[in-house]
């Protein structure tokens, strides 16, 4: 009997699961008949088994690992961020603390204008300031990007700010005297004055209760 | 799993690197298991999957996200076995001979270490040689066949990742399955 010509055809098709039906009536009358299309048909779908049945490997151990050794350096910015996502609390903390000093920094950069607390008996002089011979100035001094020259009595505590400060033999400070120059002194001054003025507003609250 | 991996590879987008840990976790056995049918070699298979996630990472930002993720790994892993294979062509009845033998220490291990019961010494040596026959295939059938039949992947799949017509892929995959059936009728 002759075999029909697209016969193999017609097998692969009925193993891709893509045969029509006429097709398919087709295949089946001739495999009944022919005992050598038959053993074709049969050893394509035993070969399928075959492949299909070979076994599932794995991946060797640290596979994962050694790829993610072998990737470019992570960006900071990326670790510290999955970092942020990971500590919430930690991460409301250190944006805080960010911004406190950022915003410090930028009060320090915009703070380079002369100035000087208001006091009586005062003398102001181009950026410098005089506390008089024989002059007493009540309450606490504080000097910004400018001269102190105190030749007379301050009753009270001194800060020089990014300034210098000259205390003649004849001069006299009854509290403390500072001098801030550099940034983080600064910053240190700032700080300290803040926790007073946090303490002042507890206490004050605790009074008024 | 996939609204995870979209979610993964937006992560990754922006560099995030314990993100692509966990896709590659997710996909690394398929893929070496590819990779491993197609050049035969353990340490082969590991250095073309472990290149293949790599490339993943280093273009991640040029994968389309309406793909599969799979789809686009396996076409990687495919296209880097096929370039492997290719390089090594002019030797390539020496490498056939090399991972044969590969193939018979393992056996000669297998049988020295402990003795197998008679049926599964059989099933090593059918395994080994089913693997022997996918390997003779040239590599434009052997990647369809195993796709096919080792990913068990459908037709539209694989003409996806092999970016080739649906006819030509199902020619090529009635191409494999004639060879290989004249291979292993014996079998
Ligand atoms: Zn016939």
């Amino acid at each position: 009997m002759k075999c029909p010509e697209q016969i193999v055809e017609w097998m692969h098709d009925y193993l891709d699961g893509d045969i029509d039906r006429e097709d398919q009536q087709k295949l089946n009358e001739h495999l009944q008949s022919c005992k050598e299309c038959e053993a074709i048909f049969y050893q394509l779908k035993k070969t399928i088994t075959l492949v299909q049945g070979i076994s599932q490997i794995k991946a060797p151990p640290n596979f994962t690992e050694n790829v993610l050794a072998r990737l470019p350096k992570e960006k900071k910015k990326v670790s510290a961020k999955r970092w942020l996502q990971h500590h919430p609390v930690l991460a409301a903390a250190s944006v805080f603390f960010i911004l406190m000093i950022g915003s410090l920094l930028s009060t320090w950069n915009q703070d380079h204008e002369f100035s000087v607390s208001k006091q009586n008996n005062l003398v102001v002089k181009n950026n410098t300031v005089i506390v008089p011979k024989g002059k007493v100035v009540k309450g606490d001094v504080i000097v910004r990007n400018g001269k102190l020259k105190i030749e007379g009595e301050v009753q009270g505590d001194v800060t020089v700010i990014n300034g210098e400060k000259y205390l003649a033999s004849a001069g006299h400070v009854t509290g403390e005297i500072e001098e801030v120059n550099e940034v983080f002194d600064w910053l240190w001054f700032y700080m300290k004055k803040t926790a007073k003025d946090v303490v002042n507003i507890f206490e004050s609250n605790k009074t008024e209760k | 799993m996939e609204t995870i991996v979209k979610k993964r590879i937006k992560q990754v987008k922006k560099g995030d690197q314990n993100a692509f840990g966990e896709i590659v976790e997710l996909y690394k056995d398929r893929v070496y298991h590819v990779c491993f049918r197609m050049l035969g070699n353990k340490q082969e298979a590991e250095d073309a999957a472990q290149e293949a996630f790599i490339r993943a990472y280093m273009n991640i930002s040029s994968f389309n996200e309406d793909l599969k993720f799979s789809t686009w790994i396996f076409r990687i892993a495919t296209n880097l076995c096929i370039d492997r294979i290719r390089k090594k062509k002019p030797d390539y009845y020496l490498d056939a001979e090399v991972s044969g033998t590969d193939g018979l220490t393992m056996y000669s291990q297998i049988a020295s270490d402990a003795p197998l019961p008679e049926k599964e010494l059989e099933s090593q040596e059918l395994q080994e040689t089913i693997q022997q026959e996918i390997l003779k295939l040239p590599e434009k059938y052997r990647s369809a066949i195993v796709l096919k039949y080792i990913e068990e992947l459908s037709l539209n799949e694989i003409s996806e990742i092999l970016d080739l017509p649906l006819g030509t892929v199902k020619t090529r995959i009635h191409r494999g399955r004639e060879a290989l059936r004249k291979q292993l009728r014996h079998v």
